[in-house]
């Protein structure tokens, strides 16, 4: 049997964290260098309701196209939607009770203890979700005390106080650190979120689902195979996907893409009928910027954990969805060359190529969307536009446009960018929603999501990596077979 | 600045120009290519 | 910069000093190139790193630099550099990096 793949539905969810930006990679080794940095990062975390109001946020969540986003003037972190609410049509904004609630339901080992008040108001902000919620219980704060006091592992705090803690399960593994614990305890809870959401926006019941593909990059283990754990059938077990098992893939930033590839084809070759890509929040990666966010005196704003997850099916089977043209799938060969060009070429041209398509039959290209707002004050650029106007190049020096044009095809083909740092989460990926929405509109009907990924980070390559796919909506698909 | 024979320092970055590209380049003028490095910056 | 690397390039021109050392930059674009830029040159103005204060005063130019290019392989210049000559404010960089070199 084989079917057409589709991507049939996407979800996104963004967790408040102002208390945990203080455990992020970044904020963690320079506050143990200058406490008095701790003051100064929260004194400049944003509250809930402006979190809720910030217009990328509003992007991530689908209640705001990337093209209204252009609209909007900067900095975006004054110019707040102030009509805005926490659910969106494709994903939803959670407040720091209900992160805490999310994990403590997904905690099997009892690493978690937070307090009574701090699991009331968790239970409180989490009434629409549907598992496990009887596990969200807390201790009175003196035991809470004893808890921190007596044992090895951090502090957890919400509006200014102690009100949890997390427990080193291991004192001689580092694996197995609280620190480490608190990252994948975190990835696991909000994939469980955002898969939660992808299921009632489903037409399918979580036992339909046969395979789980986590692409988060947390590493799950102990100190015998760290970071050779898999979450994905511990974030299924909570939501109930008790017919799937599933597997981790790990490729860096391009671990959604890889995973959304692999999923189509397991679609398409039969083997499962419904599998779930899943990608929970990067704990780390909170705060990554703050120094710089001090320096500039704008808010610290890498202050949510991000997650999604996208269900792949056979086409048409749970409504309108778009089309994994798997036959056009793009990767960057290890003999490719790291050249800008030799990325782009084997990425985006070749698949084009064999298709018999230019580059401007591309309607929509999604590359790293990171939202530039958070990276520019840090030097860092503005990645997307960087990414589309090598794009824009590269279809000059294919002669596809001339060069007076790349300014209107970065403006046509591009958006900016509005996703969360979240290393996996800004990979292309972000725009799967929108794309659905504009395809079930009719406003779409190409687009390719690329991803890139920095395996020279680990020290055992100098190699990138890059993937892509197409996507097209379905009447569009038929047509141009 | 003639690169020839100079103790070449390459910080390149993933979105731009790679550090394994700028040595390549840096040697192709007669540079040596004493330290190089890719920046991510995300 | 990253911190390690500012530690790396600290460590190489306390070793073998700083005679015949330049640096080369690949950023693409002016802010970062002019980051890059100034800590090479005066220190680390996010003061957070091992250059923090610490002014090598290396030469440093960025690979779009003419007076770079020139030197270099000129079809490997292409394949590395050429996309980016394309779709980077080349003036706007090498304005940047000469502020701090100069």
């Amino acid at each position: 049997m084989s079917s057409t793949p589709a991507i049939l539905n996407a979800s996104y969810a963004l967790a408040h964290a102002p208390d945990l930006v203080r455990y992020g990679s970044k904020p963690v080794r320079e506050i143990g260098r200058d406490p008095s940095l701790l003051a100064r990062i929260n004194g400049s975390l944003r509250p809930w309701d402006e979190v809720v109001a910030y217009p990328p946020n509003q992007v991530f969540i689908g209640n705001l196209a990337p093209e209204d986003l252009a609209s909007i003037p900067r900095p975006w972190y004054e110019n707040r939607i102030g009509s805005a609410g926490p659910a969106g049509a494709f994903g939803r904004m959670v407040t720091q009770p209900a992160l805490y609630g999310l994990m403590k339901l997904c905690d099997d080992f009892d690493l978690l203890t937070i307090d009574g008040e701090l699991a009331e108001h968790a239970g409180a902000d989490l009434v629409d979700f549907d598992h496990r919620r009887d596990r969200i219980t807390g201790v009175d704060p003196a035991e809470l005390r004893t808890v921190a006091e007596e044992s090895d592992g951090l502090d957890l705090f919400h509006d200014g106080r102690l009100a949890g803690f997390i427990r080193t399960a291991h004192d001689q593994d580092e694996s197995l650190a609280a620190s480490v614990l608190l990252e994948n305890l975190a990835s696991k809870a909000t994939a469980v979120l955002a898969v939660s959401d992808l299921l009632r926006r489903s037409r399918l019941e979580a036992g339909d689902i046969d395979y789980l593909l986590n692409c988060g990059e947390e590493a799950v283990g102990d100190r015998y195979q760290r970071g050779g754990g898999s979450l994905s059938k511990a974030v299924g077990e909570v939501v109930g996907c008790l017919n799937a098992t599933g597997s981790d893939i790990k490729a860096f930033c391009s671990a959604p893409v890889h995973a959304l590839v692999a999923a189509g084809a397991m679609v398409a070759a039969g083997v499962h009928k419904y599998v779930v890509v899943l990608g929970g929040g990067s704990q780390a990666k909170l705060g990554m910027k703050f120094g710089a966010h001090l320096r500039n005196g704008v808010p610290v704003m890498e202050d949510c954990l991000a997650s999604m997850a996208f269900l792949v099916g056979p086409s048409g089977a749970d409504g309108d969805g778009m089309e994994l043209r798997l036959d056009l799938a793009g990767k960057h060969p290890i003999g490719a060359g790291s050249s800008p060009k030799a990325v782009y070429e084997s990425l985006v041209v070749e698949p084009l190529v064999r298709a018999g398509l230019s580059m401007t039959d591309i309607d929509k290209y999604a590359v790293e969307m990171h939202n530039p707002e958070i990276t520019e004050p840090g030097g860092s650029g503005d990645v997307p536009r960087v990414n589309y106007r090598t794009l824009a190049a590269m279809a000059v020096l294919r002669r596809e446009i001339g060069r007076g044009d790349m300014d209107g095809f970065v403006a046509e083909r591009g958006m900016p960018g509005f996703a969360p740092t979240q290393g996996h989460i800004p990979a292309g990926v972000p725009y799967l929603g929108h794309a659905l929405e504009s395809m079930r509109r009719g406003s779409l009907d190409r687009a390719m999501i690329v991803a890139k990924g920095s395996l020279f980070l680990g020290r055992m390559t100098q190699l990138v990596d890059g993937v892509s796919f197409i996507v097209e909506r379905p009447a569009a698909a038929r047509r141009q077979r | 600045m003639d690169l020839n024979g100079r103790r070449v320092v390459a910080i390149g970055e993933r979105e731009g120009v790679t550090g394994p590209s700028l040595k390549l380049l840096a040697e192709s003028a007669g540079a040596d290519v004493v330290f190089s490095v890719t920046q991510c910056f995300v | 910069m990253d911190l390690e690397d500012q530690a790396n390039v600290n460590r190489l021109a306390e070793t073998s000093g700083t005679d015949g050392m330049v640096v080369l930059l690949g950023q693409p674009d002016a802010n970062s190139a002019g980051l890059f830029a100034e800590t090479v040159t005066r220190g680390d103005p996010t003061w957070a790193g091992p250059l923090a204060g610490v002014p090598l005063g290396l030469p440093v130019y960025h690979v779009l630099e003419p007076e770079i290019k020139e030197q270099m392989d000129g079809e490997l210049y292409d394949e590395h550099v050429g996309l980016m000559e394309l779709s980077a404010d080349v003036d706007e960089i090498i304005k940047w990096v000469a502020v701090y070199r100069d």
